[in-house]
């Protein structure tokens, strides 16, 4: 089936129309169309194909959290139609060979368009720039590079690679953490640190990076990403960066929007994450950045672990939680049930923008004529109960047993079903 | 009360009925045969991942005289070494019937994974978490408070209603300091916290009343002073400059011990480092109760393994 209509549904602007894909591509909009198979979307909201900036997909070295095809599944059940996969594989994706690697395990399940982000640095020890230009102009055609787990904490090194690859209008994305603020760091640093006797990650080991940072990049006049920003300190910093017009671009992840501190205190290792859960006030101030502009987009930081690796003491677990097929609803929880924004900027936040940062050719794009069909569709009237399982391989999944809004119907990418009905269409879009 | 894992947990009535009953075992302790049937039959099992020859002694005491089976098991010679986790060492070691779990471990939270991750389902009580709280410290600390302040005789059913500690030291990596902060409060005293400013934890709670100039707590009238240990990996890392400074500011030394008043208690519950944290004119005074915490640390883990093991005093 390579023709078919979604009828009845809601644009992110709020029109109501049918919207007819052929081939791939959306070929007409209006009323009345038809065509091979109709898809009733009454009363659902079409989005253009979720695009995830910040994607642990663990292929190849850690096949036994993620692999791409289950990665890029779970993708797929949370709507999105391309990620981008972090480069701390092992090996580390920093030359050309791992990136072209695995972009064709993207191409080859068939879920999502993989982009993989390369490694600013070999090895992401920070020490010397990895082969930036080879993975560019690569089959990969890489445009972000990040040592993110770790950050580019020489300045030097972030200097060097923020004005390299201005070269072919790259970026870098910045893994925002001063490395001896932050030794031994387990959790938020304040009330609750000081309580459960846990190592203090404190909020100003972000913020003086991301401050040293935007200066550097407005010094060379180079694009500049920052990773899942934590604290409402950091905001401020975004916010006059922006003001000044600086080339400055900010993500904020799901479990940052809605989770603080707190829930350490049950020494539950599925809550721990880097950056850390933060206080209360500091979800405030980003919910209220992603409203105002401020930042950017919503990237999960989606990141598996094997059970081992969270059913142990806290400092002994891993960082990280997964976060794919709950992104959406995350966002909707926070622009469109709080009142404060609109589908059109779910949009902007989970798709355009990303696409953009990231040069995503054919990701991203308005559901218009013409556009690539990549096309999310989610019924926002439901309320659903998360399980910890989902299509990924992983289960350290925070929001397991939270009830959250709006549940993704279907996920059409390059103008096939890889989810209807909420299920995975096995044998992706092959 | 189904494991002792923060004195956080401890009502004031839970804290004083155990603290009786540890007043009750220490007249075992001054028996000729000092042992009690009571957890006949019973096994416990000491779980140290941390080296900590007191600690770990006291529990086996605590449980030889309550007539419990015990087992040793450190970290160090065990398949811990090898990379066991802790999970499977507590499957492991929980297979062969086991009635308590005392651990001691360098994660702050370990003994709330051991409680509370299904692993296990037997009462578990915390010997020291990181730096996180050590609660059968702060039991023998009041205990000794109570003994030494309302007298041998008369501390049943007491609380230390406003009776003024100062706390001196490492606040901050302090599982003691956390223990007895908690668990005063509940008694209902006055604590003081004297730290430097880097040892000092940043928030309401800890700031609540503390200071960084020991010497203007001692201008004030104290019932208990309270010295920390000072860890010397804390000197590597910049907390402060050398240990001649940290003495010099923050020690009990023999020229501000000759300041106190001979009524203030003197505790610390060791290892001491003579000359640094406190003199030894302090440390071996008559003031000081430095000795009878020990006898004491036995006397309430033999109340808490009994409280938790026999069942009594769940509420």
């Amino acid at each position: 089936m390579t023709n078919f209509v979604l009828q009845n549904a809601t644009l992110p602007n709020g029109t109501v129309c049918d919207i007819r894909i052929d081939s791939g591509i959306i070929v007409e909009m209006g009323s009345g169309l038809s065509a091979d198979e109709v898809t009733d979307c009454s009363g659902l909201q079409v989005l253009p194909g979720l695009v995830d900036l910040h994607t642990h997909l663990r292929e190849p070295g850690f096949e036994q959290s993620e692999t791409v095809l289950t990665g890029t599944q779970s993708a797929a059940l949370g709507g999105f139609t391309a990620v981008h996969a972090m480069a701390n594989t092992m090996p580390v994706a920093d030359n050309a060979g791992v990136v072209e690697q695995v972009r064709a395990l993207g191409e080859r399940a068939g879920f999502a368009e993989v982009f993989p982000i390369g490694a600013v640095t070999v090895a992401l020890e920070g020490k010397q720039l990895s082969e930036i230009g080879a993975m560019a102009n690569s089959a990969a055609n890489v445009r972000v590079f990040s040592d993110d787990g770790k950050c580019v904490s020489d300045p030097l090194i972030m200097r060097r690679a923020l004005e390299y690859v201005k070269g072919f209008d790259g970026v870098i994305a910045q893994h925002a953490q001063e490395p001896r603020l932050t030794e031994g760091a387990q959790m938020n640093e304040g009330a609750v640190s000081a309580k459960l006797g846990l190592t203090g990650w404190p909020a100003v080991a972000e913020e003086s990076i991301i401050a040293r940072d935007v200066l550097l990049a407005e010094h060379v006049g180079a694009r500049l990403h920052i990773c899942h920003l934590s604290t409402a300190g950091s905001v401020e910093i975004i916010r006059q960066a922006k003001a000044r017009g600086v080339a400055v671009t900010a993500e904020v992840t799901p479990h940052h929007l809605l989770m603080t501190e707190d829930l350490v205190t049950s020494y539950n290792a599925v809550y721990k994450v880097n950056p850390p859960l933060r206080t209360n006030e500091d979800v405030l101030a980003l919910r209220a950045a992603l409203v105002d502009g401020t930042i950017d987009i919503i990237a999960t930081d989606h990141a598996p672990h094997p059970i081992e690796a969270k059913d142990c003491e806290w400092s002994a677990a891993a960082f990280g939680m997964v976060g794919l097929e709950t992104a959406a609803s995350v966002a909707q929880l926070v622009l469109i049930e709080s009142a404060e924004s609109t589908w059109q900027r779910v949009a902007d936040v989970l798709s355009h923008a990303p696409a953009r940062i990231g040069q995503d050719p054919n990701q991203g794009q308005a559901i218009e004529v013409g556009s690539t069909a990549n096309i999310a569709v989610i019924d926002p009237s439901v309320t659903r109960t998360i399980e910890a399982k989902t299509a990924s391989k992983s289960v350290n999944n925070p929001y397991s047993g939270l009830k959250l809004p709006g549940a993704v119907v279907h996920t059409i990418f390059r103008g096939r079903f890889t989810v209807r009905d909420s299920a995975l269409v096995l044998g992706g879009a092959r | 009360m189904k494991h002792l894992l923060s004195t956080e947990d401890l009502s004031s009535d839970q804290a004083i009925a155990l603290l009786d009953l540890a007043d009750e075992m220490a007249l075992v302790n001054e028996r000729e045969v000092k042992k009690l049937p009571t957890l006949r039959g019973k096994t416990v099992v000491n779980l140290f991942f941390e080296d900590s020859t007191r600690t770990r002694v006291s529990f086996e005491l605590a449980a030889k005289r309550l007539s419990a089976d015990l087992i040793n098991f450190s970290a160090k010679g065990s398949s811990v070494s090898k990379g066991e986790s802790l999970k499977d060492t507590a499957l492991t070691l929980a297979a062969g019937g086991v009635d308590a779990f005392v651990i001691r471990h360098s994660a702050s939270g370990a003994p709330f994974n051991l409680a509370h991750n299904g692993w296990t389902n037997v009462p578990v009580v915390n010997a020291g978490d990181g730096t996180h709280e050590h609660p059968t410290q702060a039991l023998l600390d009041a205990m000794t408070m109570r003994q030494r302040l309302h007298g041998m005789a008369n501390t049943r059913g007491k609380n230390l209603d406003g009776v003024r500690v100062a706390i001196v030291g490492d606040i901050l990596h302090s599982r003691v300091a956390r223990s007895n902060l908690h668990l005063l409060k509940t008694l209902g005293a006055d604590v003081t916290l004297v730290a430097p400013p880097t040892l000092m934890p940043r928030t309401e709670e800890f700031a609540a009343s503390h200071s960084f100039d020991f010497d203007e707590v001692l201008a004030q009238p104290l019932d208990v002073v309270m010295m920390l240990r000072v860890q010397s990996e804390r000197m590597n890392a910049a907390f402060f400059s050398n240990e001649r400074e940290y003495s010099r500011n923050w020690g009990l030394t023999s020229e501000r011990f000759e300041k106190l008043s001979s009524e203030t208690v003197i505790m610390h519950p060791g290892p001491m480092n003579r000359g640094l944290e406190i003199c030894s004119e302090a440390a071996d005074s008559p003031q000081s109760a430095i000795v009878q915490q020990v006898a004491n640390g036995i006397s309430v883990r033999m109340a808490v393994l009994y409280s938790l093991i026999s069942g009594e005093h769940n509420d």
